[in-house]
């Protein structure tokens, strides 16, 4: 029917043109939730080619986390910001040749070191997880946590002193602020609260009149 | 040629749709039986009009819905105003494709089914937050960012339980990890009994997930009206409430596959019939639990949103991730044994 490859490669184009033509329209866009929306369909069709690349754990992953969890933050603060559209727009010509000459020099730097990386080009050799047997996700687990134990904790120490910092950073205690102790509100009882009283009853309501009602109703 | 159509093409087709549209059926017989439910629980009659016993009611509204109109707030964005109910809605039902319904019943039984599912149930949100954005109005956009705090506060416990539960399997594949639950002793096999706070917590983390009573403060009718969708009416709104319910489904039978041992029988296999695997098993453990969802909306008062994010962040994601060390070692030392499956 179709050849398996073929649409393999149509495959990828299209996802790729997706992937460019979003990020474009992330610094292209005017209105910031719209652009926050094309980064994330960026970040989406970017999981896709890495899905068609058999990287089926970074794909997922980074749908999971950028797209599931970081880019939803993202979006929530970019809501409740109050942009001035026409004063976002107003240095664009001042600034403009700095950032074409700052674009120049990257644009520069990454021609170079693919030039770099063309001299001594290696094939990539086949796929390590299809090579040991295993799922994609099943190998890359296995080399992080044998190989590569020590950097991949390392990393995961380094993004714990970054959130650490950034709660020491931001965490103000302002006076004044009043909260409730959660414990303390479990630990109340009906007692602290409510004094139960005990009453005899009125059993002579509504039959003879007492005394000094009758003199009243007089 | 014909073939090769009929292979690639059609029985995927009709294999998709042989889940959607039972799911969609589904949801409509779920919002009856909620109805029925928290009738009877507030000792009333519930729907008895339309149809025997009321059974044609959940019909009848969505027939209404489908013939109002739907109308678009002024200044609304009316792109994603319109694209919002599909966001909500592609999700609850894409993550259907990977739910192993019985040995070899599943759509695609893929090797990552875990992440995948964490993936779909993570991409909800957008849905919630794009409706509340795009509809204009205070009350909607209340409802939005309410509902993106809780949502991501309540993945983390979440993800953590699913954690639990691939150290034990040793697998991400939903049908490998029914049958990490298999054994002789039946229901005694189950991860539920090792990892039992884990499961707990993750049953309510889905409650949350889904916004559903007590954790309903993205809709929060008494404060915010109907929070995200208050400006949503007639089809576009039949959507959302389509989606709600096929995830707070969808959450049911997460928790009986990945919990309760998904289509396995309680008995021990040596009881001759009542032992063998079947997906009766697996739809009354998940009817069980999308009982459990009504029941709660019956009986408890909404949770204070500081609440919630307290339970979320103080309480759940430390006992999950101590709870994960503990499975290490329950599995490490041999203390949890998984069946191998058929």
């Amino acid at each position: 029917m179709i050849n398996p490859q073929l649409f393999q490669l149509i495959c990828f184009y299209a996802f790729a043109t997706v992937t460019v033509a979003s990020a474009l329209a992330v610094i292209t866009l005017r209105n910031s939730v719209h652009a926050v929306l094309a980064l994330v369909l960026t970040f989406f069709s970017s999981a896709c080619i890495w899905l068609l690349a058999e990287a089926e754990f970074l794909a997922i992953a980074l749908i999971v986390v950028y797209v599931g969890a970081v880019m939803v933050l993202f979006l929530f603060v970019v809501m409740m910001l109050d942009i001035d559209q026409e004063k976002m727009r107003e240095g664009f010509v001042k600034f403009l040749p700095v950032g074409l000459i700052v674009a120049l020099v990257m644009l520069g730097e990454m021609l170079v070191l693919i030039g770099v990386r063309a001299m001594h080009a290696r094939v990539l050799g086949p796929n390590p997880a299809t090579e040991a047997g295993l799922s994609n996700t099943a190998w890359l687990g296995h080399a992080l946590y044998t190989d590569y134990l020590l950097p991949f904790e390392i990393a995961a120490l380094i993004l714990t002193v970054g959130v650490v910092a950034a709660v020491a950073l931001t965490l103000r205690h302002r006076g004044g602020v009043r909260y409730q102790t959660a414990s303390q509100q479990v630990a109340v009882k009906a007692s602290d609260r409510v004094r139960i009283v005990k009453m005899d009853a009125d059993t002579n309501y509504g039959r003879t009149p007492a005394p000094a009602a009758s003199e009243e109703s007089k | 040629m014909g073939d090769q159509i009929l292979n690639q093409l059609v029985w995927p087709i009709v294999h998709i749709l042989a889940i959607v549209l039972p799911l969609v059926l589904a949801v409509a017989m779920f919002v009856y039986w909620e109805r029925k439910i928290i009738g009877w629980m507030h000792v009333r009659m519930g729907p008895n009009k339309i149809g025997p016993l009321g059974l044609l009611q959940a019909f009848a509204d969505v027939v209404k819905l489908l013939i109002k109109e739907v109308i678009l707030p002024t200044n609304a964005n009316r792109f994603l105003y319109y694209l919002a109910p599909l966001l909500a809605l592609v999700p609850a039902l894409a993550a259907w494709s990977v739910i192993p319904f019985g040995t070899k019943m599943v759509l695609a039984n893929v090797n990552a089914g875990l992440l995948y599912l964490l993936a779909m149930t993570s991409l909800g949100v957008y849905g919630i937050i794009l409706a509340g954005w795009a509809s204009n109005s205070r009350y909607a956009l209340l409802g939005a960012m309410r509902s993106a705090a809780q949502v991501i506060s309540y993945e983390l416990a979440m993800g953590l339980c699913l954690v639990c539960v691939l150290v034990l399997a040793g697998s991400l594949n939903l049908t490998d990890i029914v049958m990490a639950q298999s054994g002789s002793k039946g229901i005694g096999e189950w991860f539920m009994w090792p990892l039992l706070p884990v499961f707990v917590i993750y049953f309510i983390s889905g409650v949350a997930e889904t916004n559903r009573a007590p954790f309903d403060v993205a809709e929060g009718e008494s404060e915010i009206v109907a929070g995200f969708h208050v400006e949503y009416s007639g089809s576009a709104f039949a959507l959302f409430f389509l989606a709600e319910y096929a995830n707070m489904i969808l959450v049911s039978f997460l928790a009986s596959i990945l919990f309760m041992g998904g289509w396995l029988s309680p008995f021990p296999e040596s009881w001759g019939w009542i032992g063998h695997g079947s997906f009766f098993w697996l739809f009354a453990k998940a009817f069980a639990f999308a009982f459990l969802f009504l029941w709660f909306r019956a009986s408890f008062p909404r949770y204070r949103y500081d609440q919630i994010m307290r339970l979320g962040w103080k309480v759940f994601i430390p006992i999950t991730i101590v709870w994960v060390l503990v499975a290490g070692c329950l599995k490490y030392y041999g203390w949890v044994t998984i069946g191998t499956g058929v």
